[in-house]
């Protein structure tokens, strides 16, 4: 695979991923909150939904995000409603919203444009444009560098660089702030939030307005993407963004290495019908271990600023290695022209990839995903 | 003591929950400029008002009546069974496997060969998150959900490479033989001389799934194991001084919840198709949530529950038809009667209990 090919196949991951980040980002917040969101796929559609009637009808993208966002809103506050004030069954709340929204946006789409529940195609001025960062055209003639930065950095949309600033934000929301505190406690042990004084149902409601702004942001760019809304559109994306929620273990850096992860396992997919193992493994350890080099050297400057202790670096030190070990094992099986390792990965092991990794990382036999302990489950004052 | 008579639990606040959702559907409809009276009109005689119709909707209930209580099962134990979708179309492959197989001589051979295939698929695809569930405490809504979507790529990878007829286009399997066919409402209503139409896909697996709900009232109700699935649900920890395996009771009850829901692969697979083609389902797994929350887990409200999805899925599909109302109208009601029987459940049963309450003191005083 040529350094090209491989630019490209990353471009297209980090579109495929964006709407993924978003919507894993907003399942974060409600979950960390103690609102488990399963209705995150029919927020995403509501938004794209009404983003791509009212972007077209006004032309204005921006004001489809705006109706986007608020639509999401709208379910996150039917959810909040079920869930929260009436402490009903969340995961029922959350099957409601996904059927309410996969019937009201084909109806109401049906009724305002007679296309089928379509909405028309919007024009380019009605759709996000992409940013070209500066001095991309120039800098596209130095060798390796260059094209990186034209292909892969920059020419997204305004969204993808939302999103990604999104993640550093939430982090520090949760982590470095008095409400991410009160918010993860409250997902994990109400009644002591309860105790101190804070309201839960307001720390509660709060988290799903979050969720349903930054799952309108990712509806919103489906239809700016797709230039327009189409029955069904968000394809199961939500359920992905949730598996990725369980898989990066609801931490927000572990959410942008998730869904970039199933971002290139959909890009991968696209690309090729059947892709052949071996090239399978070697962009997988090789971009694997293009991204453990920079956990490694972000945690030695760590290391270095005595933030971390030494014993620290053992564990990404050794997943490096692995990893390139696996890449020269590659290398060299190809160089042998081994026949046992000369068959194709299916489409379909790509489409059903994302499931299996999380269920195995379910199951605790890699690692262990431990919900908040208090997600699920709704807060009753006083028994 | 009860703030609530029991009929008042198991007939009034459904019944109140149903109600709002149709009135919301209603002004839905009205909000989009089309009459509801006249839709409603439309679809009671697209659903009942031939037998063609008729034919459709028990169809369609015969789904629902697998999939309702598939779900209803594993409830009873507490467990929320969310792939009932997968596993339906797990069955679907063993219904068809089987009926690929040989060449049979009669239905009534193939049927129970069938009916095996199909429970034991739908079983064995319900095994893994039961097992994970059981063992290592994998939350089983999650990796349900997860083997659904699994199963969908795992059937069209299957259907695309060794099940498809070469050469062909569409991807479904070979039709089944002859002697798979099951007879339909047509066939078996002939000899009393009943006229049904031919060409509706109501069959014999309706029975089934008749025959299915007692069983169900007879395993949960009247059974060792259906007191212990229940005693599981009702408390984990008192189920477990009792000396229940809760392992045992957790992999059990899914097993059975994922038969169930590969035996409806008769039904859609064997009986209609008579072919594997893809995405068989159609949603009748998530449907099977709402017809079990309905019929509040017990047979009898599950078979009328299902009655009244089918009512409404063969009902939209007339709405579609005649009134130009999309189909996926069915859905937001759907929707709504999950939203209110489910998750805004509080919302009807807290001032009804305030009015028992204030109705046994007034008759108190």
């Amino acid at each position: 695979m040529d350094f090209l090919t491989i630019l490209q196949i990353l471009d297209s991951t980090l579109r495929l991923a964006t709407p993924l980040l978003l919507t894993c980002l907003a399942g974060l917040f409600s979950e960390r909150a103690g609102i488990v969101d399963i209705g995150l796929e029919g927020k995403l559609l509501a938004a794209a939904f009404l983003s791509g009637a009212v972007a077209y009808t006004t032309g204005s993208i921006w004001l489809g995000l705006l109706a986007g966002v608020a639509a999401s809103m709208l379910f996150s506050m039917l959810h909040g409603l079920a869930s929260i004030t009436f402490q009903g069954d969340q995961l029922i709340s959350g099957v409601a919203l996904n059927f309410l929204a996969a019937g009201l946006t084909v109806v109401i789409g049906q009724s305002w444009f007679r296309l089928g529940g379509r909405t028309p195609s919007l024009p380019t001025d009605a759709r996000f444009g992409e940013w070209n960062l500066p001095f991309s055209d120039a800098m596209s003639k130095i060798p390796a560098f260059g094209p990186a930065y034209d292909e892969l950095i920059s020419g997204h949309t305004a969204l993808t660089y939302i999103a990604l600033l999104a993640v550093p934000i939430s982090w520090w929301v949760l982590y470095r702030t008095r409400f991410g505190l009160r918010l993860r406690a409250v997902g994990e042990n109400p009644s002591a939030v309860d105790t101190a004084g804070i309201s839960v149902v307001r720390l509660r409601y709060i988290a799903l307005i979050i969720a349903g702004a930054l799952c309108g942001l990712a509806g919103t760019y489906l239809a700016s993407l797709a230039a327009g809304f189409v029955k069904d559109m968000s394809a199961g994306r939500g359920y992905i963004a949730l598996a990725a929620l369980i898989f990066a273990k609801w931490r927000p850096w572990y959410a942008l290495s998730a869904t970039l992860l199933f971002g290139l396992l959909e890009a991968v997919g696209n690309r090729y019908q059947n892709i052949q193992f071996l090239d399978f493994v070697e962009l997988f350890s090789l971009l694997g271990f293009a991204a453990l080099a920079v956990v490694l050297a972000v945690q030695i400057i760590r290391v270095a600023l005595s933030t971390i202790s030494v014993r620290d670096l053992a564990k990404p030190f050794i997943a490096c290695l692995s990893v390139g070990a696996v890449l020269v094992a590659t290398t060299a099986i190809r160089a042998m022209d081994l026949p046992l390792f000369g068959f194709a990965l299916p489409v379909q092991f790509m489409q059903a990839l994302p499931y299996i990794l999380t269920v195995v990382i379910l199951a605790g036999f890699i690692g262990k995903a431990i919900p908040p302990r208090a997600s699920g489950t709704p807060y009753v004052k006083e028994r | 003591m009860q703030a609530m008579p029991k009929w008042a639990d198991a007939i009034l606040i459904p019944f109140i929950s149903l109600l709002l959702a149709f009135i919301l559907s209603g002004l839905m409809i009205m909000a989009i400029g089309k009459d509801p009276v006249v839709a409603v009109q439309t679809m009671v005689q697209g659903a009942f008002g031939s037998t063609n119709g008729l034919g459709y909707t028990l169809y369609y209930t015969t789904n629902f009546i697998f999939t309702g209580l598939a779900i209803a099962v594993a409830y009873q134990a507490r467990l929320f069974n969310i792939g009932g979708e997968g596993q339906v179309m797990l069955g679907g492959v063993g219904v068809a496997l089987v009926c690929l197989a040989i060449d049979w001589p009669h239905w009534a051979i193939a049927l129970p060969a069938a009916m095996i295939g199909g429970a034991v698929f739908g079983a064995a695809w319900a095994f893994i998150p039961a097992y994970l569930q059981a063992k290592r405490g994998s939350h089983i809504v999650i990796t349900t959900m997860m083997f659904n979507f699994i199963a969908s790529a795992f059937v069209g990878y299957l259907l695309i490479n060794f099940l498809k007829v070469p050469g062909s286009m569409s991807t479904e399997s070979a039709g089944f033989p002859d002697g798979a066919h099951l007879p339909n409402f047509h066939d078996m209503l002939a000899p009393f001389g009943i006229e049904f139409s031919a060409n509706s896909p109501a069959n014999i697996a309706f029975l089934i799934a008749l025959l299915a709900a007692v069983g169900f009232w007879v395993l949960i109700w009247k059974t060792r194991l259906g007191f212990e699935i229940r005693s599981f649900g009702a408390s984990e920890t008192a189920a477990k001084y009792a000396g229940i395996n809760p392992v045992r009771i957790t992999i059990i009850a899914m097993l059975i919840s994922g038969a169930l829901c590969g035996l409806m692969a008769i039904n859609n697979v064997m009986g209609e198709a008579e072919r594997l083609i893809d995405n068989a389902p159609e949603g009748a797994g998530f449907i099977g949530i709402a017809v079990a929350l309905m019929g509040r887990n017990h047979p009898i409200g599950i078979v009328l529950a299902a009655l009244l999805f089918g009512f409404l899925v063969q009902g939209g599909a007339e709405l579609n038809l005649w009134e130009s109302i999309p189909r996926e109208l069915v859905m937001v009601i759907q929707g709504l009667v999950i939203l209110f029987t489910g998750a805004l459940d509080n919302m009807v049963r807290r001032p009804l209990e305030k009015l028992f309450l204030a109705l046994r003191k007034a008759k108190e005083a």
